[in-house]
């Protein structure tokens, strides 16, 4: 069950980056490009899953567990004064910024079949992968599990 | 500045849908629908973890093919701007970034400004910030 609300979840999110056409990178290029020819549309995507995404926090936080998990799954709490945090960000965006992909749109991309999305993907993996190597541990960046006593 | 093929409906219209979609994954599983989080805990995959986030995945395509009978969009209308070499350089970054900074667009843009956490606030300013400059090197700087 939890398999399928993940597919269908995947599926929601996907339609949402084909209608707000986040999947073309020359539109994301034309939002960042904001001493060019600016495409604010991008600010009103985010504006609106945030806001959304707010109201679910909140019933989150109210209910305690999700309906089929025995727990939520926050992120491990952390300082904000993070060199590896604001070192990603920055990297990340030199990216962002090379190509107009990031995650989410790269790969929903890879439904118009074009050579440049399946090696951006590849790519992408590859570099996920590589920087996983320096740091082993860290696939266990989550709260761990509450001890029952 | 000059302003350029702004669609704030369907931009209001898709963000909700992408709300939705983290809404859906939280409330119902506990899950944050970070995008590069839910690939990068693949790579290598964990035992008893894998299925739901390959579900996921999959969805994101499914969706945009979806998407791609909905509207009759083809592949003609995604333009890339970048040579090769280029791409797979932003690809590296983009997959290395998010992997040391723990998100991308979903998961501190939206999963992490959603619930107000400083550290994913600081980390979107950030690749906002990098990125825009970047924009700016290769369309006015380099290329223009």
């Amino acid at each position: 069950m939890r398999n399928l609300i993940a597919g269908v979840s995947g599926i929601v999110f996907g339609v949402g980056l084909g209608v707000s056409q986040m999947v073309n990178p020359d539109k994301v290029l034309d939002f960042l490009d904001l001493l060019g020819t600016w495409d604010p549309s991008l600010m009103f995507v985010m504006g609106a899953a945030v806001v959304v995404y707010l109201i679910a926090w909140r019933i989150a936080l109210a209910r305690q567990v999700p309906l089929l998990d025995s727990r939520f799954h926050w992120p491990a709490p952390a300082d904000l004064w993070d060199g590896r945090l604001f070192g990603g960000a920055a990297v990340f965006g030199v990216g962002w910024g090379l190509v107009g992909f990031c995650p989410g749109p790269a790969i929903s991309s890879l439904a118009f079949l074009l050579p440049q999305s399946v090696v951006f993907v590849l790519a992408m993996m590859a570099g996920s992968y590589t920087a996983g190597l320096s740091r082993p541990g860290h696939l266990a960046l989550e709260e761990p599990e509450p001890v029952i006593r | 500045m000059e302003i350029v093929n702004f669609t704030p409906g369907a931009a209001i219209l898709g963000g909700a849908l992408i709300g939705l979609a983290g809404a859906m994954l939280l409330l119902l599983n506990g899950r944050i629908a970070g995008v590069a989080g839910i690939l990068s805990r693949l790579l290598p995959p964990q035992p008893g973890d894998a299925a739901w986030r390959v579900y996921f995945l999959a969805g994101l395509v499914i969706g945009a093919v979806i998407w791609r009978l909905l509207s009759g969009q083809t592949s003609a209308d995604i333009v890339f701007a970048t040579s090769w070499p280029a791409l797979v350089l932003g690809g590296l970054l983009v997959g290395a970034g998010t992997r040391i900074g723990n998100g991308c667009t979903s998961g501190h843009g939206v999963c992490g400004i959603g619930r107000l956490s400083p550290r994913s606030i600081g980390a979107t300013l950030t690749f906002m910030a990098t990125g825009v400059a970047t924009v700016y090197v290769t369309r006015h700087l380099i290329g223009g």
